[in-house]
């Protein structure tokens, strides 16, 4: 039972974090309509813009959140303006191109970090990495419990633009009804531009809170941008409080499933809930809530 | 036995009704219209009966068989063929394909499929543009090849949803001719419309509908003279 | 006319080819590529054509390439028994994939057959006692030429082609379209779309399991991340068809010989010429390729030809249902 509990909690805080990077995502699948298959390479890129900062500036992970943020919501901004809103023009046999587009920037993207700093793993070694504190029985490990903490932070932080500010209701509104929204005034093309950047900074916070528990080599981005859609899934498309719990459950469900079952196919876990979830609960998680 | 039929046909959406205890019934070979104000569920008795939906309550009954909870392809199986207020051209194909696609309903062969579908468009007056691709036609002949398309499937029943609106007047007289044809071919058919000159001279009888409920039934000429109908589409005095 | 005599040409120099040149290097070269011919084909089938996009046509291959590995390594008979049960097993997948994906529609869709892609690398990499694991299977080629297996390879990709022609003119064909363009209208025509769809997955399933098995014999190696690669089995199979042009039936063929010919061109820094650091960079290459193609050549190579050879040419073209353009 403790170890039961145990693992709870250690899903739970890594869910944290999880529902950051699916949060992301979740943003862009509302106001796009697109799966962003290049959402883990994007936080890759965050996650190696701290290494950098950390191993040459000596710059402390959660500080270079400050520099990685910025950065990814930039790049986001002009990875939707140069190559997916192009694509809006175009009359494809291939509906779907957007979401190939993503997979080639990914491709990119991680070919880019590969070229210049290799494929060998790396790793942030801060003095509190492996530190932990009990609480009753139970051990909570240090940087993940700041990442879980920093990681409703930003997500409160989202919610009050969503929900508050005057740009914040413009990306919803254009999420329900991209025409309706343009008829109005709103800057379509604009609003797009700021939710990608916007999901992009998500995933890269996401990827600097893993990173002090986490090793680091190009390719790591692919697993997460698995792991984002089986989350916007699961939450059901498009619904941020949906994307949340969705994080939490994919955390829980690989922690105890690598425990009980078999650590080899943690990651097939998520595949695997994703599936039952698309065949018995198309909705996802949301159509439990209603919200 | 009737010919067609519902019998209280009923569909809820959530909290709102929006077919309340639909019953009407369809001779072989007459024009049967549906008519009522905006919004008042003419397109969903249509989705109903072609099985778009699932009916909550309430019976379809063609030629004395029970259609309920039939896939929607399996009623055009059955004989009966529809066109979409908003028109689906299969976009990248040509006309001719477009009707072909119907055609294989009845057949196998693509010889024969060709046949049929020259025959039709032949009758429909579009034979000499069956080579021009869908997405580039006129609206007035995409809802001529939405007719065509149907007609193609050999329907015993035709449901024509709103097929004179956005039309010319000229487009539309032709369109008057082009029922009265399919008609004449023997051909029964439910009509839903909008524009009432079209269904006053058409229908041989008229069921109105507002919020989803029967509010007269008969002859266009009752019916244009029935208090209840004028209220719904003028308001009350 | 011309487009005839075009096919006939190269269909007599794909045949001579191996008698002309005698490298294995280039054989293989041809090997592969008609090997993605075959894929490719298989893609467009379902999705250029049928309009349902996979992103997870590894499933299809890797299926095929481990029926052929396992009836070594398993059942002690010759992996050449994978040439007849890898299509069938890759079918028996489709339908199962069919029964769990076409009740979804768009994005769900495509992500549901990725997602059950990489289900299945991970359990072929973990279920080591039945699929050795990672260690992969390899097994011993029956032949040292590889003109036996270029003539199989040819075999395999003009059955492929030819048997999707013939669909495509046949009421399936129609029909496959008819669901591409506009789902509800054909539901009303009388189509059951998940029927249809369903032919249309287990046609393109039988072709890529075959190509899968005829990999495992070719090669003689495969593990779970080659076969069941995400980029490199499922995206290359959507590129192949997209370069060339998709729902297009030379478009694949097309797609195929210069998607193959390009990244042997990276791989090799092209052929040595250029400086060794290029061949580390085809991957990057690849991706390139995947922008610029989507971005400028939404029709493909032989959708768009029109455009491009419209420039000097004033042929109208008509398009059809079996050009989907």
């Amino acid at each position: 039972m403790e170890m039961f509990i145990q693992m709870l909690v250690a899903g739970i805080l890594i869910g944290g974090v999880y529902a950051l990077i699916g949060l992301g995502m979740t943003l862009i699948m509302g106001v796009m309509r697109i799966i962003n298959l290049a959402h883990g390479q994007l936080m890759m890129v965050a996650m190696y813009i701290t290494f950098a900062l950390f191993q040459f500036f000596d710059l402390d992970p959660y500080f270079a959140l400050l520099v990685a943020m910025p950065c990814l919501f930039l790049l986001g901004v002009v990875i939707q303006k140069y190559f997916l809103n192009p694509l809006l023009k175009i009359d494809s046999v291939i509906p779907q191109n957007q979401i190939l587009m993503t997979v080639g920037i990914g491709i990119v993207l991680t070919e880019t970090i590969r070229f210049i700093f290799r494929s060998d793993y790396k790793s942030v070694k801060t003095s509190y990495s492996t530190a932990t504190f009990m609480i009753g029985n139970i051990s909570w490990n240090v940087p993940m419990f700041v990442a879980f903490g920093l990681a409703v932070l930003l997500t409160t932080g989202l919610f009050f633009f969503l929900l508050k500010t005057d740009t914040g209701r413009s990306v919803r509104a254009t999420a329900q009804n991209k025409d309706a929204a343009m008829i109005l005034g709103i800057n379509a093309e604009w609003i797009t531009q700021l939710t990608y950047g916007l999901g992009a900074a998500m995933a890269a916070a996401g990827g600097t809170l893993l990173l002090p528990i986490y090793y680091l080599f190009p390719d790591v981005g692919g697993q997460f941008t698995l792991k984002a859609f089986v989350i916007t899934v699961l939450g059901g498309m498009g619904s941020t409080v949906g994307a949340i719990m969705g994080g939490l459950v994919l955390g829980v469900a690989e922690t105890l499933g690598a425990t009980y079952i078999s650590m080899d196919l943690k990651d097939a876990f998520g595949m695997v809930i994703f599936v039952l979830v698309l065949v018995f609960m198309p909705g996802g998680l949301k159509t439990l809530t209603k919200v | 036995m009737n010919f067609f039929e519902t019998r209280r046909l009923t569909k809820a959406f959530g909290g709102l009704i929006a077919v309340n205890d639909v019953t009407f019934q369809v001779q072989e070979g007459e024009i049967y219209g549906l008519i009522g104000p905006n919004g008042s569920g003419k397109t969903t008795v249509f989705n109903l009966i072609t099985g778009y939906y699932p009916i909550t309550s309430g019976q379809v009954l063609f030629r004395g068989k029970e259609m309920n909870g039939f896939p929607t392809w399996k009623i055009c199986k059955e004989g009966v063929g529809r066109t979409f207020q908003i028109v689906k051209p299969l976009r990248r194909m040509t006309v001719l394909e477009n009707v072909m696609t119907s055609a294989f309903c009845r057949t196998n062969s693509a010889t024969k499929a060709k046949d049929k579908a020259m025959e039709v468009l032949y009758f429909c007056e579009m034979e000499k543009k069956i080579d021009f691709p869908a997405k580039g036609l006129t609206i007035g002949d995409r809802k001529r090849m939405e007719i065509a398309r149907a007609l193609a499937t050999e329907p015993k029943l035709l449901l024509l949803d709103e097929t004179m609106a956005g039309l010319t007047p000229q487009e539309q007289a032709e369109g008057v001719e082009l029922i009265r044809k399919v008609r004449n071919s023997g051909m029964t058919i439910i009509i839903v419309e909008h524009i009432m000159q079209v269904i006053m001279s058409l229908c041989d009888r008229i069921l109105c509908i507002n919020y989803g409920q029967e509010i007269a039934k008969g002859t266009p000429s009752e019916v244009a003279n029935n208090h209840a109908v004028i209220e719904a589409y003028l308001g009350k005095e | 006319m011309k487009s005839k005599y075009a096919i006939i040409a190269a269909i007599a120099l794909l045949v001579l080819f191996p008698l002309m040149v005698g490298s294995d290097y280039y054989r293989h070269i041809f090997i592969i590529a008609l090997m993605w011919v075959v894929i490719g084909s298989s893609w467009n089938l379902l999705a250029g054509y049928t309009g349902q996009i996979s992103f997870g046509h590894a499933i299809f291959f890797g299926v095929g390439a481990y029926t052929a590995g396992i009836c070594t390594t398993q059942l002690g008979i010759s992996a050449w028994w994978g040439m007849l049960l890898g299509g069938p097993v890759a079918m028996v997948f489709g339908f199962l994939m069919g029964s769990i994906c076409f009740r979804l529609r768009g994005s769900y869709f495509n992500l549901a057959t990725l997602a059950i892609a990489e289900i299945l690398r991970l359990v072929a990499k973990s279920w080591t006692s039945f699929t050795e694991g990672m260690m992969g299977i390899l097994t011993i080629q029956t032949f040292r030429s590889k003109v036996p297996y270029y003539f199989l390879a040819l075999g395999l990709a003009g059955l492929c082609v030819f048997t999707i022609y013939k669909i495509m003119k046949s009421k399936w064909g129609f029909y496959f379209v008819a669901i591409r363009e506009d789902q509800d209208a054909a539901e009303a025509l009388g189509i059951s779309s998940f029927r249809y769809k369903t032919y249309s997955l287990l046609v393109s399933s039988f072709f890529t399991g075959l190509a899968g098995a005829f990999y495992m014999n070719y090669m003689g190696f495969i593990d779970p991340d080659v076969v069941f690669s995400l980029y490199y089995i499922s995206i290359m199979a959507i590129l192949v068809a997209i370069l060339g042009g998709a729902g297009l039936i030379w478009g694949p063929p097309v797609g195929a010989f210069i998607m193959v010919l390009l990244q042997e061109l990276f791989r090799s820094a092209f052929f040595g010429m250029a400086p060794k650091w290029v061949s580390n960079a085809h991957a990057m290459a690849f991706g390139i390729l995947v922008i610029v193609v989507i971005r400028y050549m939404a029709n493909g190579i032989v959708g768009d030809w029109p455009k491009i050879h419209g420039l000097w040419a004033r042929e109208k073209v008509i398009p059809s249902a079996t050009s989907g353009n």
